[in-house]
């Protein structure tokens, strides 16, 4: 009789990333079964979203997949936005599909490094963590942080392009270019590689749909499966892009999907700087009045003269730029602050801005629920959103699509070997914020 | 999907416990008494609904009431809207059901069915055998909200571990209620900590 | 002749007020004190135990770009056996807390304990049921790096204060 013995894999696994534990069932060094623990990074994401405001929802949304932190607050807002009927101007909508975009590559960039560095491969994740950076001191630029953005808001964005934006992203995307044509040329037809990769952790096409798994992983099994296009949200109906399709729904063909949607994402990003309406230009600007004197009269109430003025501020930082630049946000008073000039220059604006940051004020959706999913850097990620009309959410639910690519992992590890687990592994990406939320 | 005919369709074989279908489009849903869910469900997977891209739990114990006290010197609360609706039940399932044309990669329709469970813990059939990942969100509904699903195996947490006691989403669990497996009872900082901790200044 | 000191490290204890080298006897033990300082400081071996978020700035300040190999810490170790700098990176839940534990208790003294980020020192803004409220409720903590997540600058000054105490601290 063969006996099989039960091998504990992690939760702190010298050759993976992430908290979770694999219970495995071997014979000899063959997988026979296999069942993952989750819930190491458990950090209540959705009681706490149901403690605080509605905004204060969207640093929590960085965190769930912190790969890519952009999409998941666009989501988090368009589903907030699709409870109060908010409709955001066109600039706002390229913007956000520029940070988005931006997030996806660098979401691809690790997962490819890291699962690469795992199987021996340490100078890709060097190359591509050298894009990753290139692309994380534009994200910096933009939003003022480097991972955890919290980019977007309720009815529109933070801010504006920063002057000088499209050009650094340009020499980041060229830094990508180059690092992951490195990559490629190191791994794509490296014997050692692919021979770990491919026809390993094979995920058929009914497995995979009877298990709702998306993104990547879906794609690579053969479904073009992309909530970009099968319900394209934003402006993503207006754009030209591929969706790359693997057949095998193999290692190497989720590592080659990967690539090339990197690619595609760039394409993705580049035609919204082509596409996108400029900023309107307000003639009378006003006075320029450096930012911390112009609050420090209006808090004195001196506002007599400064009611056209404009704040000389960074353009990263928050409101400013707001009233010269209207396309950022949606026309909507009850869901949107004010930009700084309006709040320290005018009683109206003062007001505005009082009614959305006082406690028991803010956004008030309407009673009722919204489900709303983007796709995120692993797959459908969806937003569900209850309201009972007050200023706190009542209930947000995430549909992580991490959560349904670990649900059906034992099947990608049943059948092969022991050093497979780490290829598979890495290849599904895996990120413990959003699958333990 | 034409979800009117669909649903004419769902009338003849579950019968009265279909309720409603609101919202049109890819928001639609259904609402379906807990006897008959079972059979509501298994009825669209056999019409086409090959994916279960979500199931959740909405705990309605405080739908519309003011459980946050007000600080004595706040006025009153805006008030924009008029007081929801009284929830007929207190835990709602959501099943989110997507129908996926895996050669185009298009969803063809998608449709959420709304099922009020009608116990404190006792939920409906488990739909395992249908979508097989209904086991991990199954769990997870179990783990959160004490939703417990008939006619299924093993049914044990998920994100949390064994000793935990209570189901933290359910809205009467307070959020800072704490049960460390190690450390300090109530996961306190302690007061005596290292000696000498550096800090680096932001600057 | 070299003065017996306690490990600082000993598990479970409250650590005694670390001593400057130059305060101990003789010049034998000062200049030996220091040297071994300064070996341990320039080779510190550090085992990530990388949970959450932190963990992109960690990989940002690892690789090429920030490169923590500068300062003699660009080998981590994936076994608390070999490592002698515990990194705890990322929020720690009470489901982990006792594997966190485990792992500090199985490394070798001497050893030192790192809160990389916000989550790992004070919890961070997760004030809730699953959250350990800071490692150190757990385990001695040498060094905090504020942040959420801390940027690579501040994460490379807290590898310069953990130098800075490891060579002061002598054996």
């Amino acid at each position: 009789m063969k006996k099989t013995y039960l091998l504990n894999m992690g939760p702190a696994h010298p050759a993976m990333h992430g908290v979770i534990r694999l219970i495995l069932e071997l014979d000899g060094e063959r997988v026979v079964g296999a069942d993952a623990e989750i819930g190491y990074l458990h950090r209540a994401f959705e009681k706490q979203a149901e403690s605080g405001v509605w905004n204060n929802v969207i640093p929590y949304t960085d965190r769930l997949n912190y790969v890519s932190p952009l999409i998941n607050n666009v989501g988090y807002c368009l589903a907030v936005e699709k409870l109060c009927g908010i409709e955001t101007p066109m600039r706002c909508q390229y913007l956000r599909v520029i940070a988005c975009e931006i997030s996806r590559i660098t979401d691809h960039l690790t997962c490819v490094g890291a699962n690469a560095m795992e199987l021996g491969a340490f100078t890709v994740f060097l190359y591509l963590m050298k894009a990753r950076e290139g692309l994380y001191f534009c994200v910096d630029k933009l939003t003022g942080a480097r991972v955890t953005a919290s980019y977007a808001r309720v009815g529109g964005v933070k801010a504006d392009l920063p002057a000088g934006f499209q050009e650094q992203l340009r020499e980041a995307f060229r830094t990508v270019r180059e690092c992951v044509r490195d990559s490629e040329a190191l791994l794509t037809k490296n014997r050692i590689f692919v021979d770990r990769v491919q026809g390993i952790g094979i995920l058929d096409k009914e497995t995979a749909l009877a298990y709702g798994v998306t993104g990547p992983v879906l794609r690579s099994a053969g479904v073009p499966y992309d909530v970009r296009r099968s319900q394209p949200y934003l402006v993503y109906d207006r754009l030209d892009f591929e969706v790359p399709v693997g057949t095998a729904g193999d290692n190497y063909d989720r590592y080659l999907v990967r690539l090339a949607e990197i690619e595609q994402s760039m394409r993705i990003v580049e035609q919204c700087f082509e596409q996108m309406p400029q900023g309107s230009v307000e003639l009378n600007k006003g006075q320029l009045i450096e930012a911390g004197l112009l609050a420090d009269l209006g808090k004195r109430g001196k506002t007599g003269h400064i009611w056209d003025a404009r704040a000389d501020t960074d353009p990263v930082i928050e409101g400013s730029g707001r009233t010269s630049k209207p396309d950022i946000a949606a026309d909507r008073p009850e869901v949107v602050l004010p930009s700084k000039e309006e709040t320290y220059g005018s009683i109206e604006g003062l007001m505005r801005h009082f009614e959305l940051v006082m406690w028991g004020r803010g956004i008030t959706p309407p009673p009722g629920e919204a489900y709303f999913a983007v796709e995120g850097g692993n797959g459908e990620l969806g937003f569900h959103v209850v309201s009972d009309g007050k200023d706190m959410p009542y209930r947000v639910r995430v549909r992580p699509p991490c959560f349904f690519n670990m649900a059906v992992l034992h099947k990608m590890l049943v059948g092969y070997t022991v050093a497979d687990i780490v290829a598979t592994f890495g290849s599904i990406n895996m990120i413990a914020g959003e699958l333990d939320r | 999907m034409d979800t009117k005919a669909l649903l004419a369709e769902l009338y003849d074989v579950v019968g009265l416990g279909v309720s409603a279908l609101s919202g049109s489009g890819f928001d639609a849903f259904i609402t379906v008494e807990q006897n008959s869910a079972r059979k509501a469900l298994e009825f669209l997977h056999r019409k086409g609904f090959n994916v279960l891209a979500d199931l959740t739990c909405v705990d309605y114990l405080r739908y519309g009431f003011d459980e946050r006290p007000l600080p004595p010197s706040h006025p009153h609360r805006l008030r924009r809207w008029p007081s929801p609706p009284k929830p007929p039940r207190r835990f709602k399932l959501v099943y989110r059901l997507l129908e996926l044309d895996p050669a185009e990669g298009l969803a063809r329709g998608r449709l959420a069915v709304h099922v009020w469970a009608t116990g404190k813990e006792a939920g409906p059939p488990s739909v395992m055998d249908l979508w097989p990942n209904a086991d991990w969100l199954e769990r997870e509904v179990w783990d959160m909200f004490g939703i417990r699903f008939s006619g299924r195996p093993d049914i044990k947490r998920i994100l949390l571990y064994e000793e935990f006691v209570g189901h933290p989403l359910r809205k009467d669990y307070p959020i800072d209620k704490r049960q460390p497996l190690i450390g300090p009872k109530e996961g306190a900082a302690r007061t005596v900590v290292s000696d000498e901790p550096l800090r680096p200044d932001p600057s | 002749m070299l003065p017996v000191s306690n490990f600082p490290n000993d598990v479970g204890s409250i650590r005694p007020n670390l001593r400057r080298s130059e305060d101990l006897d003789g010049v034998i033990s000062t200049r030996l004190d220091s040297a071994v300082g300064w070996a341990r400081k320039y080779s510190i071996f550090q085992y990530p135990f990388v949970t959450a978020c932190c963990g992109m700035e960690y990989m940002s300040t690892a690789c090429a770009h920030y490169d923590m190999d500068r300062f003699g810490a660009g080998f981590p170790r994936f076994s608390p056996r070999q490592a002698d700098v515990l990194m705890v990176v990322g929020t720690i839940s009470h489901k982990i807390a006792p594997v966190l534990r485990r792992i500090y208790d199985q490394m070798a003294s001497p050893k030192w304990v790192v809160a990389f980020g916000a989550c790992a020192s004070t919890g961070g803004f997760y004030d809730n049921y699953a959250t350990v409220q800071g490692i150190d409720t757990i385990l001695p903590v040498d060094l905090y790096i504020p942040g959420c997540p801390p940027r690579p600058e501040a994460v490379l000054q807290g590898l310069m204060m953990l130098q800075k105490k490891i060579q002061e601290q002598g054996r």
